[in-house]
């Protein structure tokens, strides 16, 4: 039987693929884009629709797919001597999707608009670090007004993107949202909120020429309707999809599929209050956890065990850096603190529950071990919203699962954002740590710089301050005869995609 | 125009007290908007600014009075996440969201009323089994599991048949309105109309069927009930057939508790348009409802709120409306 439904499941996909034609790319993605500002709003800084306004919008700086720098609409860019000045050149012959020239103009528009505390900017506190711009021919030049070594890194992250100063200015944010123009290698055709965006592709654009001449972004947030686009062939490629339909779908004749380790990890947030203030029951529950077993058993193998929130990828990584398995050094490390497993030490532990693959799976699984070496975690479910409030709030519960993104690979904006106390991202807020990060946020030496967040990164790991447990891999899967080159960064590009 | 002017006033005081409820849960529960905009690095400075321009500085109740005399005006104020009038984005989505109800209720309808008649007018024991066992099964399974299985069932043996979207994305719709169903069959583009029921056939069948269900169910007892009235024995001494003794005697008087409980459920029907539209990717109401609690636009969950109870209430006018046309004895003697 189920050869049967097998065999009449490939008849149909292929009835479907012969109908496709290969000057169109669909894709059935995983989240909507609800604004095309991506700039300002909550969008801006949602890493999931990046994709999208990297297919129609140039940011100052790009990224290769490992998560190295290359020029964008800036073809060099960097500091004076002293670090007072910042200068930039502006890519010479990038036309707007409306035919008129990309100008330093737009360049400097962009960045003193992202600078502007009244528009909205969430990152306007970076933005807000050059002035008093000028404009000699391509060559853009700023004044430092509070040094940043992460702001060019910043140039190719969230809300760096180059938006048309006179376009924009003529029809306003509410005619933007409606017939946005970007410089990238797609244009906007049409877009239907909640359900499809059709891409064009940009014949003036000034990098390479991408293969499809349209791309379909189907919004289906649905992961079974994902799995039913590409199954049938009605979208060509798809993502975010569970591990175990990922596995039967590259099996499937017709379809091929590539995982990537991405910029993304779960973790989880430990509060210093009540128990967790004591070292030996942080060090003792993450010494508790098995985690190349959870990647193994939970997640069918597609995960990258961590100890650090430095990903293998990222600029701060070092393998040095260890946790190790050892339930018996957990359960002296309690009793040193007078629990046992009879006399278990409790708390409780915040998870969502199907936001990352398994997640709720991982954390009951962690308490399974956790209440072998003697912690007794009790499991509370909160939503996406509930814990963004909780953490801006610093009221997690002493332990937190949630998940960290960082797409520019700086220490920075994940071990820096996530334990410096005064960070409304931070639940760890203690004298020392502080003290360690904050003597690194101005340093000018980069090297420096990184060595010093790979101590910070050790201290931590040593002290038990946050539980990193692993990086998230990346399922495509796409029809046979495309070739996909997964980004690193968690970016699905049509610009990336070719037929054989 | 007394009866009117009190109902007019019911229904303001009626959305009145639901806009104070909804305005303050989503002030108190948590789930902070700023919170999930706050990027790596954000200071208490960028918090503050941002609260400023989202107007969240104030007082719930100053924010509430705001709202309120904007609303009066028909501005329900900007939504943050599509960063566009959010009358503008409940009005560009409410037609896919009426035309996914009116298309579940017509299917819903016809089933039912099918079903019903078929069972009552056969009266074997196996129709009355099949047909209370089928409208069982469909009562059990909620709508979004009906999507769940049609997805499957697409994927198994009807790849043509479209499970995202309201049409084909890669082809060029001209509508002037967003009623793309009713505008088709208006301006006879059937091969149009044909098309986009090829993609709302799935979504609004999976919505139909517990409805249908639930009509059968009542529609069924109560002819059931008026077939065994003194009128109907009559009728069959004249020697009328049963099915024209059921359609011509026995419906009319089942229809009065079948169109109250229609009313109930359809207001359900639209709830499950939440769930349904973003499982077949539809760009209505519910969509949107959804992505707005999970990202927290407080307007638009305010004016989606509003429009859900406007229409809430609008149906139970309609069904009063109803119960009087099917049954002679509730209209007032003039």
């Amino acid at each position: 039987m189920n050869k049967f439904l097998s065999l009449v499941a490939g008849a149909a996909m292929a009835a479907n693929m012969a109908a496709a034609d290969d000057s169109t790319l669909a894709i059935a993605y995983n989240v909507s884009l609800p604004s095309w500002d991506g700039t300002v709003g909550p969008s801006a800084v949602n890493p999931t629709i990046q994709s999208i306004y990297k297919s129609v919008f140039d940011q100052y700086i790009d990224q290769n797919p490992d998560l190295t720098f290359k020029p964008g609409l800036l073809t060099d860019w960097g500091w004076n001597e002293d670090r007072t000045k910042v200068y930039m050149e502006v890519r010479e012959g990038a036309k707007w999707h409306n035919g008129d020239p990309v100008t330093p103009a737009d360049v400097v528009w962009s960045l003193e608009r992202a600078g502007n505390a009244d528009t909205g900017n969430p990152i306007q506190f970076l933005w807000s670090t050059l002035g008093n711009f000028t404009v000699e021919g391509n060559r853009v030049e700023a004044d430092v007004l509070r040094f940043d070594p992460t702001i060019f890194k910043w140039m190719a992250f969230l809300t760096a993107y180059v938006l048309p100063k006179d376009y924009y200015t003529e029809v306003g944010a509410e005619g933007f949202e409606k017939a946005p123009i970007g410089s990238g290698p797609y244009m906007v055709d049409e877009y239907v909120a909640d359900s499809f965006v059709r891409l064009k592709r940009f014949d003036d654009y000034w990098g390479d020429a991408p293969q499809f001449e349209t791309v379909i972004f189907k919004f289906v947030p649905d992961a079974s309707a994902r799995v039913a686009e590409v199954e049938t062939g009605a979208s060509d490629i798809t993502l975010e999809i569970p591990y175990e339909e990922y596995d039967r779908l590259v099996a499937k004749d017709g379809l091929s599929g590539v995982t990537t380790p991405v910029s993304d990890i779960g973790m989880i947030f430990i509060n210093d209050v009540d128990v967790m203030e004591d070292p030996n029951v942080r060090k003792a529950a993450a010494h508790a956890i098995n985690k190349p077993l959870i990647v193994d058993r939970l997640l069918r193998g597609y995960g990258v065990p961590i100890d650090t929130l430095q990903a293998p990828q990222y600029s701060a990584f070092n393998a040095d850096t260890k946790v190790a398995y050892d339930p018996e050094k957990a359960k002296e490390l309690l009793a040193a603190s007078g629990y046992s497993a009879d006399n278990p030490v409790k708390f409780k532990i915040q998870t969502t529950r199907g936001f990352k693959p398994k997640d709720y799976e991982m954390i009951q699984a962690i308490t399974g071990m956790w209440k072998r070496v003697g912690i007794e975690a009790e499991i509370e479910v909160y939503e996406i919203a509930k814990h963004f409030d909780l953490r801006a709030r610093d009221e997690l519960a002493p332990a937190a699962f949630y998940n960290w993104g960082n797409s520019i690979g700086d220490p920075s904006t994940s071990t820096g954002f996530s334990m410096f106390g005064p960070s409304p991202h931070s639940t760890w807020d203690t004298d020392d740590v502080d003290g360690m990060i904050g003597a690194l946020w101005g340093e000018v030496d980069e090297a420096k710089r990184i060595d010093g967040y790979k101590a910070v990164d050790a201290y931590i790991a040593e002290n038990a301050m946050v539980i990193p447990l692993l990086q998230f891999v990346q399922p495509i899967v796409y029809r046979d005869g495309l070739t996909v080159t997964p980004h690193v960064a968690n970016f699905l590009l049509p610009q990336n995609v070719s037929t054989q | 125009m007394t009866r009117f002017a009190l109902s007019l006033a019911s229904i303001g005081l009626t959305l009145l007290g639901v806009s104070v409820v909804v305005f303050a849960i989503l002030r108190l529960v948590p789930g902070d908007p700023i919170a999930m905009m706050l990027p790596p690095g954000a200071t208490d400075e960028v918090r503050a600014n941002l609260e400023r321009l989202y107007g969240l500085d104030k007082s719930i109740a100053q924010q509430y009075l705001i709202w309120l005399g904007d609303v009066v005006r028909l501005d329900f104020g900007t939504s943050t996440q599509f960063r566009l009038p959010v009358l503008e984005v409940i009005l560009d989505r409410l037609p896919a969201t009426l035309e996914l109800v009116l298309l579940a209720s017509l299917i819903a309808g016809l089933l039912a009323f099918t079903l019903s008649i078929l069972a009552v007018w056969l009266q074997t024991p196996l129709a009355t089994f099949v047909i209370d066992g089928l409208s069982g099964l469909a009562q059990a399974i909620p709508d979004f599991l009906w999507a769940l299985i049609f997805i499957l069932i697409v994927t198994l043996f009807l790849p043509n048949m479209p499970i995202s979207g309201r049409f084909d994305p890669r082809t060029a719709q001209e509508f002037s309105t967003n009623f793309f169903l009713l505008e088709s069959l208006v301006t006879l583009r059937f091969q149009a109309f044909a098309e986009l029921m090829r993609y709302a056939i799935l979504p609004a069948t999976a919505l139909a069927l517990p409805l249908a269900a639930g009509i059968t169910r009542v529609l069924k007892s109560s002819l059931e009930e008026a077939m065994a009235q003194d009128y109907v024995m009559l009728a069959q001494t004249k020697g009328k057939s049963r099915l024209t003794i059921v359609l011509g005697e026995a419906l009319r008087n089942a229809m009065v508790p079948t169109i109250a409980l229609t009313s109930v459920q359809l207001t359900f029907l639209i709830g499950g348009t939440v769930l349904i539209e973003r499982q077949f990717s539809l760009p209505g109401i519910g969509s949107a409802a959804i992505s707005a609690v999970l990202n927290r636009d407080l307007p638009l969950i305010q004016g989606i709120v509003m429009i859900f109870a406007l229409i809430f209430i609008l149906i139970n006018l309609s069904s009063n409306g109803l119960y009087k046309l099917a049954d002679p004895r509730l209209r007032k003697p003039r």
